[in-house]
């Protein structure tokens, strides 16, 4: 008998833990030993003891927070390689969330158990695809996962907003996107739909943009939105975090065309609530068919869900007869 | 019906009216015939599809969709269109056309059409199944969109909104003989002998600075009647009695259709009359809001017409000349024809503004709600022309107002919508909060809004219901004050119900600009 993943994963107030391993997977809190699936905020906190993690990751960590905050000891993991941890080999599979973004594969005597961290299945020319691993238990989150929310082509968007850009040419295109993943795959497939135009990033992206270059993810020509004038971005093609768009910031520009980059926006009156006029539905997440399809592949004979709307997803699950439950780990699905 | 969800989708996101206007002249321009006329006449909610309400598309989407998922998504969502519009399963790319779609719902059996919408639902992407949903159950009579719609047509045709107005009661979707004249291509469509309703000319508030400014000397007074505005149009063949908001109630009014034997458009109140005098509206009120009417009622609260303007003498239109010159056109017409059941509204002579204002004051005790001021030499002009004619209403302050939300109330109110929020319009165009009132309305007016709210339902907030804004109400209340609690910046003191006005549409409720001058 291999022993169920429930007798040695274990969901503690500091994130999900795994006993054998001795350590904890994107944990809420400084820990001791910490594996991490990616470098939004809300999973790779700052303060652990050991951070194990994919190259990228470790270097999103390390400029985002920091040498000495993003861990005392950094411990490098390619994907696909394995890695022993007392009783338990780990993995790291690519999540298809943003660059470096990993699911950990963890082994304990026969049993398998798969943590996704936060997962898309659609293309993203800035990170290696998702890869569904058969396991015993597969652990989801559930960002999206309420029917409603079914994202449409990534490309046809990026054309929406290039049609957009056609019909109104003296206006600035300000396309409010997360500062991690969500403004590096607007660039690419910007770049991918044959716009070659310089493309204006706010502070909080830049450093983030230099970043991916330098691992490899070409994203054409960038400059700061900050110090070009008024004039000069007219009609220009700019990037700011979703909070700086509805602001003082994106009020600076000339006439603005105000556009979002979200999941979120597939909802019309919350789009039309914050004050879009051009709502994007891109996500970083992957939506209800996605959610159930990647289920279905893992062939797991049972779901946790951390985080995101779990009552359907759990419903859902029951539909196919496959065991779901909520592990209702607060604090994930804040990103900034 | 791609091309006419997208137009939907941007006038939602669109950021003002100018945007608006031009995204639906950009549709007008570029869409081809039928297809530009029936997106005119869906936001015109010229359409109406019986077979087809909200419970149908329910039902299909229950069968499709497990019901708790259901629930829960539009728990979130909020809208039920657009939780049906993005729950529903398939993901098609071949949507139907519009036109495909008004005509076999016309041609369709009722048992035929749920089959038929399951189909489109299928075929269709998740923004043309939302324009799909809205299009079947009137979800798209919002606001003030039809006015911007014939703004926009205007600008096409490089002709005035009067003249769009003045024929819009006599059209047809699709409209093929407007677009025509609007692109040069035919001649202006008149509605020729039909009785077809005329718009109507409006007043502005009297303000406090107007009283200085103007030379009222040069104005004509009358009471302002408190009863329904209505027109009367008597071609000869045929008659009819429209609302203000240019709906047909004859059918309401059979005994005021009997007294009409002349040739005639006609501008007055309706009123309840008693042997010469004026009851007060709770009489009126008796007989508004039905499609019919009894000889009982007809003989406890007689209907008559208070008339003040004649538009049109046998098929002369008379619009053009002063209103002195119509009023003596209407005075002479009224001594030859002595027409039943209905009066003069009487000229009341003045020496100054002050004389007015103790006549305003008095008006309270003769069921008026207070002044009429008209310009002696104004032209009938439809709309509201600045300066030509004024109304001077009586304090307390009143003002009409737009529900927007309404709730349940407590105790023996419990199982009825009857907490309401109104609103007023804003110079954007957009509707914002200005009151709560829950008093006012008797308990016959309670159910028909209470029905009313349910059917117009287009959101629902926990115990909150977002209606469709097209309900207007009289408010009466004692103070408007400035408050930053409110998103409107105004807070009203007392605020009451003093009664519904079914008769006025929701655009010609009051502005935020009007409630701000009631400020003291
Ligand atoms: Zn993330
Ligand atoms: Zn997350």
């Amino acid at each position: 008998m291999h022993p169920h993943p429930e007798t040695w994963l274990k969901p503690t107030p500091s994130g999900l833990y795994c006993v054998p391993g001795d350590f904890y997977i994107d944990p809420l809190r400084a820990v001791p030993r910490a594996v991490i699936t990616h470098g939004h905020s809300d999973h790779a906190r700052p303060g652990h003891a050991q951070v194990l993690a994919t190259p990228e990751t470790l270097a999103i960590m390390r400029a985002r927070m920091g040498e000495e905050r993003a861990g005392s000891a950094l411990q490098s993991l390619a994907y696909h390689e394995a890695l022993k941890l007392n009783d338990v080999t780990v993995r790291l599979v690519p999540a298809g969330h943003v660059l470096g973004s990993a699911q950990v594969v963890m082994e304990h005597r026969g049993s398998r158990a798969v943590v996704s961290g936060d997962y898309k299945r659609q293309p993203d020319p800035t990170c290696a695809p998702f890869e569904p691993v058969r396991c015993d238990v597969f652990v989801t989150e559930a960002t999206f996962g309420l029917p409603v929310f079914r994202h449409p082509s990534p490309a046809g968007e990026i054309g929406r907003l290039l049609k957009s850009h056609a019909l109104f040419p003296e206006r600035t295109h300000v396309v409010g996107a997360y500062s991690l993943g969500k403004s590096q795959r607007l660039i690419a497939m910007l770049r991918e739909a044959g716009y070659d135009a310089p493309v204006y990033l706010h502070g909080a992206h830049a450093n983030l943009c230099a970043l991916y270059e330098k691992l490899g993810v070409k994203l054409g020509d960038l400059r700061p939105a900050t110090a070009a004038q008024k004039a000069q971005l007219k009609g220009a093609m700019v990037l700011a975090p979703p909070s700086a768009v509805g602001e003082r910031w994106g009020q600076r520009l000339e006439d603005p065309v105000v556009a979002q980059a979200s999941g979120w926006m597939r909802i019309r009156q919350r789009a039309k609530a914050s004050g879009i006029e051009l709502p994007l539905i891109i996500s970083d997440h992957a939506d209800w068919d996605d959610l159930l399809a990647t289920i279905k592949e893992t062939q797991a004979p049972e779901i946790w869900v951390t985080h995101g709307a779990e009552e359907a997803l759990i419903r859902a699950c029951t539909l196919m007869q496959i065991r779901a439950r909520a592990l209702s780990l607060i604090g994930y699905g804040e990103e900034e | 019906m791609r091309a006419f969800a997208e137009l939907l989708e941007r006038l939602l996101f669109a950021p003002g009216r100018n945007a608006k206007i031009s995204l639906l002249r950009a549709c007008f321009t570029t869409e081809p015939d039928p297809e530009r006329g029936l997106a005119l006449a869906a936001i015109a909610g010229a359409l109406d599809f019986p077979g087809a309400k909200s419970a149908t598309l329910r039902e299909l989407t229950a069968r499709r969709v497990d019901s708790e998922l259901f629930d829960l998504s539009y728990d979130f969502v909020g809208d039920l269109a657009e939780t049906i519009a993005l729950i529903w399963p398939a993901q098609g790319d071949d949507p139907p056309a519009l036109p495909e779609v008004i005509d076999a719902l016309r041609a369709a059996k009722r048992s035929e059409i749920p089959g038929l919408i399951e189909n489109w639902l299928d075929r269709s992407d998740p923004s043309t199944r939302l324009a799909l949903v809205k299009l079947l159950t009137g979800g798209l009579r919002v606001g003030a969109s039809l006015r911007l719609a014939k703004l926009a047509l205007a600008e096409m045709g490089l002709v005035d909104v009067n003249e769009i107005e003045e024929i819009w009661h006599g059209l047809q979707p699709p409209y093929a003989g407007l677009f025509a004249w609007l692109e040069g291509n035919g001649e202006r469509p008149t509605p020729g002998e039909a009785p077809v309703f005329r718009p109507v000319m409006l007043a502005h508030p009297v303000e406090p600075p107007d009283l200085e400014k103007v030379d009222w000397s040069a104005f004509r007074a009358e009471q302002k009647f408190d009863g329904i505005r209505v027109q009367i149009v008597a071609t000869g063949q045929e008659t009819r009695l429209y609302s203000r908001a240019a709906e047909d109630i004859s059918a309401a009014f059979p005994d005021i259709l009997a007294a009409i034997d002349f040739h005639a458009v006609l501008d007055g109140e309706l009123l309840v009359i008693r042997g010469g005098v004026v009851a007060p509206f709770s009489e009126l009120q008796q007989r508004l809001n039905r499609k019919s009417t009894t000889a009982a009622m007809q003989r406890e609260f007689p209907a008559g017409i208070m008339l003040y303007d004649m538009l049109f003498e046998g098929a002369e239109d008379i619009r053009s000349l002063g209103f002195d010159a119509r009023r003596a056109r209407l005075e002479a017409w009224f001594a030859r024809t002595q027409p039943a059941r209905m009066q003069l509204s009487p000229l009341i002579g003045f020496g100054s503004i002050h004389d007015l204002a103790a006549l305003r004051e008095a008006a309270r005790d003769e069921h008026s709600e207070g002044l009429m001021l008209k310009r002696g030499d104004a032209p009938y002009v439809a709309g509201r022309p600045k300066g030509l004619w004024w109304k001077w209403k009586r304090a307390p302050l009143n003002l009409d107002a737009v529900l927007m939300y309404a709730q349940r109330g407590h105790g023996k109110r419990s199982s009825f919508y009857s907490d309401y929020t109104f609103g007023v319009w804003t110079e954007e165009g957009e509707l914002v909060p200005v009151a709560k009132a829950y008093s006012g309305y008797t308990d016959e007016e309670l159910n028909f809004i209470d029905r009313w709210v349910r059917n117009h339902t287009i959101n629902r907030f926990g115990p909150v219901r977002e209606v469709e804004k097209s309900l207007v109400f009289e408010l009466g209340f004692d103070a408007a004050q400035l408050s930053s609690r409110h998103k409107s910046g105004i807070a009203l003191r007392f605020p009451r119900i003093l009664r519904l006005r079914t008769d006025k549409p929701a655009e010609e409720a009051d502005r935020l600009e009007t409630v701000r001058g009631m400020i003291s």
